[in-house]
């Protein structure tokens, strides 16, 4: 690892002052995937600024503004704490289950909210220096578009990167329309929708997210919504656990109590995991089932039109085939209330 | 004389750039450490290793020379200051005992316990938090020390496998993977030892799993089956293969009852 300076940070303001002021400092909060990254040589900041004992971890009702009645999750709160706290697994199963699904115990206890939010892919030839890749090394090309990339993008990728984003977390949050809540030097807030808060690669694969250096995640809120009777978050990874996902699915639904087979879809969110460099929101399935009875025959219709979009590499056209099943499927576990 | 007499004798003859180049090409990793902070257990065994293998035999008096470098020159927890480049005070606890060190802004608590404070329980399996081998548990939850930076420990309580037995007494998890074999070569056995402990405490506590059925109710899985205890240990890899043992290991801490081991395939 590449010496740096470590220093712990005693108030947000200063915090984000010190970022701001260096632009080869990072934030260090949970530490699962930077300290990775360092070791790999990767990351290779000269500055830590260490944020974990910043409070910013609270979870409480959301009172007042856009999105009264939701919930606010601190930017600093443990994804542990996060997938069990009653207000979270009452009101927002999804998310629990997303959470629960990524990593293991020992990594969701040290890893932070905001920290997963800006975790990086994965992608081999992201993590091998020795391999050219335009999100590490701009401008070196990328060993995926032509090499191994079972693994890889088959929505919204580049010529230049065709690496997939990794959380679980973010998967849930994008279907539940959650809004990032962050801080600059000046002491601003601003709100960033799940939706804006990560990029597709474009020609500029090296930036992930929409969030400039020297500002903070403080707070990650939930709106308000109906969807808990009817949700699900289905993993499919190469094994059973501690795996990142081929494909996921976070799959949410609400009926329309005026109905009365109670078959009717008043609203429904969908987001997939594994396919591309952002959490990807079926924005067609979804348009195609609104107001439409959920039928196993009507889950197959949306998924279908959302999957015929894909643009599969060399060796991952199975994703396209797999997508299509899994969206059927977390819809219809999320029909059942989890059960297939 | 003593032998610490002896020591300082070859201690007094330093290497010469031609032997450090050696050294170099011999173990690059290694070399910057054992020049700055003498040889230890790990650098001598390798080191052994090799003169077994002859590679050595031209290098003898260098060999001699390191191998007899006291181990603790100037204490583990005090190195010489001139090999840290960017020094940080910390001070926490390691079961039950203060520490006070002035680490590298580096160290992993990992190596940090292993290396400075000789608590060489805890192993260093893959070094980037996908086998589990070096699970501690910090202020009650258990975490990856070598994804942790002892810098980030300012203040904390860290239990390692070396802080469980009561005296001579086994904590009832160790006495379980004792009687259940839940082990073959012992690599992994520290870190799932821990991990067990601190996933039973997460079980009190209601926390759920991605396996658990309906994460809507307040309390947690209303039964540990095979299952959740799978899930919940995933973080945990045995190359072994010793899981059965594993989870019939935690069933019974886990129950306070015997159970009994049954083989089968997962």
């Amino acid at each position: 690892m590449r010496p740096f300076t470590y220093s712990r940070a005693t108030d947000p303001s200063s915090a984000i002052k010190m970022l701001a002021q260096n632009p080869n400092a990072r934030f260090l909060a949970g530490g699962t995937n930077l300290l990775d990254l360092m070791k790999e040589d990767v990351e290779r900041p000269n500055a830590l600024i260490d944020i974990s004992e910043l409070g910013l971890s609270d979870i409480k009702p959301i009172a007042a503004g856009t999105n009264q009645g939701g919930i606010s999750l601190g930017g600093l709160g443990k994804n542990t704490d996060t997938a069990n706290h009653l207000l979270v697994r009452q009101n927002y199963p999804l998310l629990t289950q997303a959470i629960l699904a990524g990593a293991s115990g020992q990594l969701r206890n040290m890893a932070t909210n905001g920290g997963n939010l800006l975790q990086r892919t994965r992608c081999p030839y992201f993590y091998e220096v020795a391999m050219p890749c335009n999100k590490r090394e701009p401008g070196t090309g990328c060993g995926a578009k032509e090499g191994i990339n079972r693994m890889h993008a088959i929505f919204g990728w580049s010529e230049q990167c065709v690496a997939v984003y990794p959380s679980d977390m973010a998967v849930a949050l994008a279907a539940l329309d959650a809004v990032v809540k962050v801080r600059n030097a000046d002491g601003q807030e601003r709100s960033i929708p799940i939706a804006d808060f990560h990029r597709l690669p474009g020609d500029k694969p090296e930036q992930d997210t929409n969030l400039p250096h020297g500002e903070l995640i403080t707070a990650i809120e939930l709106p308000k919504n109906r969807f808990a009777d009817k949700s699900y978050y289905l993993k499919v990874r190469d094994r059973a656990s501690y795996a990142f996902a081929l494909v996921s699915v976070a799959a949410a639904l609400e009926m329309d109590p005026s109905d009365e087979s109670g078959k009717r879809i008043k609203a429904v969110r969908i987001a997939m995991g594994g396919v591309a460099h952002k959490p990807w929101r079926a924005l067609k399935a979804e348009q195609l089932l609104v107001g439409k009875e959920a039928t196993d025959a009507n889950f197959k219709l949306a998924a279908t039109a959302e999957m015929a979009d894909a643009k599969p590499l060399e060796h991952n056209a199975f994703k396209v085939e797999l997508g299509n099943r899994s969206i059927v499927l977390a819809l219809q576990m999320a029909m059942n209330g989890g059960k297939a | 004389m003593t032998n610490h007499g002896m020591m300082d004798e070859h201690e007094s003859s330093e290497l010469t750039e031609d032997e450090k180049r050696l050294f170099a090409d011999l173990m690059p990793e290694d070399l910057t450490e054992i020049l700055d902070t003498g040889v230890n257990r790990r650098h001598f065994l390798k080191l052994m290793a090799m003169a077994g293998g002859g590679i050595l035999a031209a290098q003898s008096a260098v060999a001699e020379q390191l191998m007899t470098r006291p181990f603790n020159e100037s204490g583990p927890e005090n190195p010489t200051s001139d090999s840290l480049e960017n020094r940080v005070d910390v001070s926490f606890n390691v079961n039950g005992i203060a520490r006070k060190l002035t680490v590298d802004s580096r160290m992993t608590l990992l190596d940090t316990i292993r290396e400075r404070l000789d608590l060489t329980g805890s192993k260093k399996g893959c070094d980037h938090g996908q086998c589990g081998a070096c699970t501690v548990i910090v202020n009650g939850h258990r975490m990856l020390s070598c994804l942790t930076l002892a810098a980030s420990c300012e203040g904390k309580t860290v239990q390692t496998i070396e802080g469980l037995a009561q005296g001579s007494s086994l904590h009832p998890m160790q006495e379980a993977f004792l009687k259940h074999d839940g082990f073959q070569c012992g690599f992994c056995t520290p870190g799932q030892i821990c991990s067990a402990v601190a996933m039973l405490d997460e079980v009190k506590k209601g926390h759920l799993s991605y396996v658990t059925q309906n994460v809507r109710q307040p309390a947690g899985p209303a039964k540990l089956s095979d299952e959740e205890i799978r899930e919940r240990m995933s973080g945990n890899i045995c190359r072994c293969g010793a899981y059965p043992n594993i989870v019939a290991a935690i069933h019974e801490v886990h129950s306070g009852k015997p159970v009994e081991q049954i083989f089968r395939s997962v």
